[in-house]
């Protein structure tokens, strides 16, 4: 489709365009003024603006623990969605037949219930006396008084159950489009099933790998519901400081750097993404 | 013969059994609606009751909060429906100065971290002296904001696979631009509107990190449902997120089915 020029282009566009400079890259700006405000300010005092680029190093000294644990879960249940997404979306790309569609809305029907509620769900799944830590412990594979609830394994679990549908969708739409007849040409040259894959399919999918990993790492690093919820204090991430920051402390120089910390590495990824696969790749 | 149907169907056995894993929560959650807790601090299930489903209200101030969730949503979901489409037709349709720039400012929200995108919408709220008046508006402002891009590339999408041999055959026909535009481009765009004002609204429905820093001392669904888990939750929530997965299945199944009807009837 040849595409018109003129104004009326601009015209359609402005609107959303305006909302998205205003309320999302504007507020960059005053997140990074916030960060560098004097940090002895407070809410009633008010914030004086002193270029207190202390401020980040004060919140990378206090908070490495969190801020490392946050890229350590959100790569972990990244691992893990990848493998099982990649499962489900290869089972609805080739295995499924004409239920791909309804294959494809069960996926996202967990979406609709509430996030928060299938968290707490979790919580009950892996409770102490629930069946999950009952049979692990009837198996020998966790201790009389071992438990699921308050450990890592627990918040690593909710985050890779909360995150898969963002691996799911764009791993599917790369290998839906993978062309059949390249796999079977690799087994008819008598690569094995599992040489084909790793010769054929699996770089055929690397767009979606990449864009999969992109969507499921940046929520699931930023994410501190389920550290919340499923874990202890012990599983703080990065997100829940930075909420109590906000919320409880009131302490906004510290919590503007934090969050400042996370976006810049964020738009690194995205950058580095964006020059290998380009803009019109990304929507 | 077994190991072989076994070794034929082993992928396909191995992602039915992760989308099942997929619904573990989702039939604890619609289980837990029928629950009759023993005591409010201890969640599992206990005995049941239809108690839950007739009389959702009684858990004080749930249905306050999910009247301000639902207000919200069909609000945040017009306004980023009509911007977004508006924006979804200047980009397939049209030439413009900046291309590659507006798909970064279209993407970037949805590839930001909630937390971030909150945090920085505070900051801009306290610096321009609203932070007395965070509540309604300033929610409202933040989920338009977040759903605006889902909508842009959802309607895109749809757009883009557009056959445009249809509009030329109308304007052949003398239509003119409006009736061309509302008799062909738009019913044929329409279930990609719809299905970006569903994702809207449940996008919205249920966002928590970005509205509990704007919020003020304004209560949503998702922000009940976090103070109650601190507390011991009352069972009505699960009716709520049960209630809103029919819904949305029985939204998305019936939209199936109409254009399944409308495929065979073309054919």
């Amino acid at each position: 489709m040849t595409r018109r020029t003129g104004a009326v282009g601009y015209l359609l566009l402005l609107p959303t365009a305006l909302w998205l400079i205003l309320f999302f890259v504007v507020p960059f700006y005053s997140l990074l003024a916030t960060s560098l405000y004097d940090p002895a300010g407070s809410d009633f005092r008010g914030y004086e603006m002193t270029y207190a680029w202390g401020n980040y190093v004060d919140v990378v000294q206090a908070y490495w623990q969190p801020m490392l644990r946050a890229l350590w879960y959100g790569g972990l249940a990244t691992v893990f969605c990848l493998v099982l997404g990649y499962v489900l979306a290869y089972t609805i790309a080739f295995k499924v037949g004409r239920w791909k569609n309804l294959m494809l809305v069960l996926v996202i029907a967990p979406f609709f219930t509430s996030f928060l509620l299938r968290t707490l769900s979790w919580k009950l799944i892996l409770a102490d006396d629930g069946i999950v830590v009952d049979t692990l412990q009837f198996l020998h594979l966790l201790g009389e008084d071992g438990r699921l609830l308050a450990t890592p394994i627990a918040v690593v679990a909710g985050l890779t159950y909360n995150f898969l549908p963002f691996m799911v969708l764009p791993l599917f739409a790369s290998i839906d489009k993978i062309d059949h007849r390249l796999i079977e040409a690799s087994s008819d040259l008598y690569a094995n099933p599992v040489v084909g894959f790793f010769k054929v399919t699996w770089p055929l999918s690397l767009p979606g790998v990449v864009s999969g990993t992109l969507l499921t790492f940046i929520p699931a690093s930023g994410d501190f519901i389920n550290a919340q919820l499923l874990g202890s204090p012990n599983q703080r991430m990065v997100g829940g400081v930075i909420q109590s920051l906000f919320t409880d402390a009131n302490d906004y120089p510290a919590a503007a750097a934090l969050s400042m910390i996370l976006m810049v590495g964020i738009v690194a990824m995205v950058l580095v993404y964006v020059r290998r696969a380009g803009t019109e790749e990304l929507l | 013969m077994i190991g072989r149907w076994i070794r034929e169907h082993l992928v396909l056995m191995l992602g039915l059994v992760v989308l099942a894993y997929t619904f573990i929560p989702i039939a604890v959650v619609v289980l837990m609606s029928f629950n009759d807790p023993a005591s409010r601090n201890v969640y599992r299930f206990d005995a049941f009751t239809l108690d839950n489903w007739t009389d959702p209200c009684a858990a004080e101030g749930m249905c306050a909060a999910l009247g301000k969730s639902i207000e919200i949503g069909l609000l945040a979901t017009l306004g980023a429906t009509v911007l977004g489409t508006l924006a979804a037709f200047a980009l397939v349709r049209y030439d413009f100065l900046g291309r590659s720039s507006t798909n970064l400012l279209i993407f970037l929200p949805m590839a930001s971290p909630e937390i971030v995108m909150g945090s920085s919408l505070l900051a801009l709220f306290v610096a321009s002296g609203f932070a007395g008046q965070l509540g309604f508006w300033t929610i409202l402002i933040a989920h338009v904001m977040f759903c605006l891009s889902f909508v842009v590339v959802t309607v895109r999408s749809r757009l883009a696979g557009f056959d445009d041999s249809l509009e030329q055959a109308a304007m052949d026909l003398y239509a003119t631009p409006a009736q061309t535009f509302w008799r062909v481009t738009f019913p044929l765009v329409f279930p990609g509107i719809l299905g970006a004002a569903l994702l809207s609204f449940s996008l919205s429905f249920d966002d928590f990190i970005i509205t509990n820093l704007n919020a003020g001392t304004t209560t949503t669904f998702p922000m009940y449902v976090w103070g109650a888990a601190q507390r011991g939750v009352p069972m009505q929530v699960n009716v709520v997120g049960t209630v809103m997965l029919v819904i949305s299945m029985v939204i998305v199944v019936s939209g199936e089915v109409a254009s399944r009807r409308r495929t065979a009837k073309l054919t």
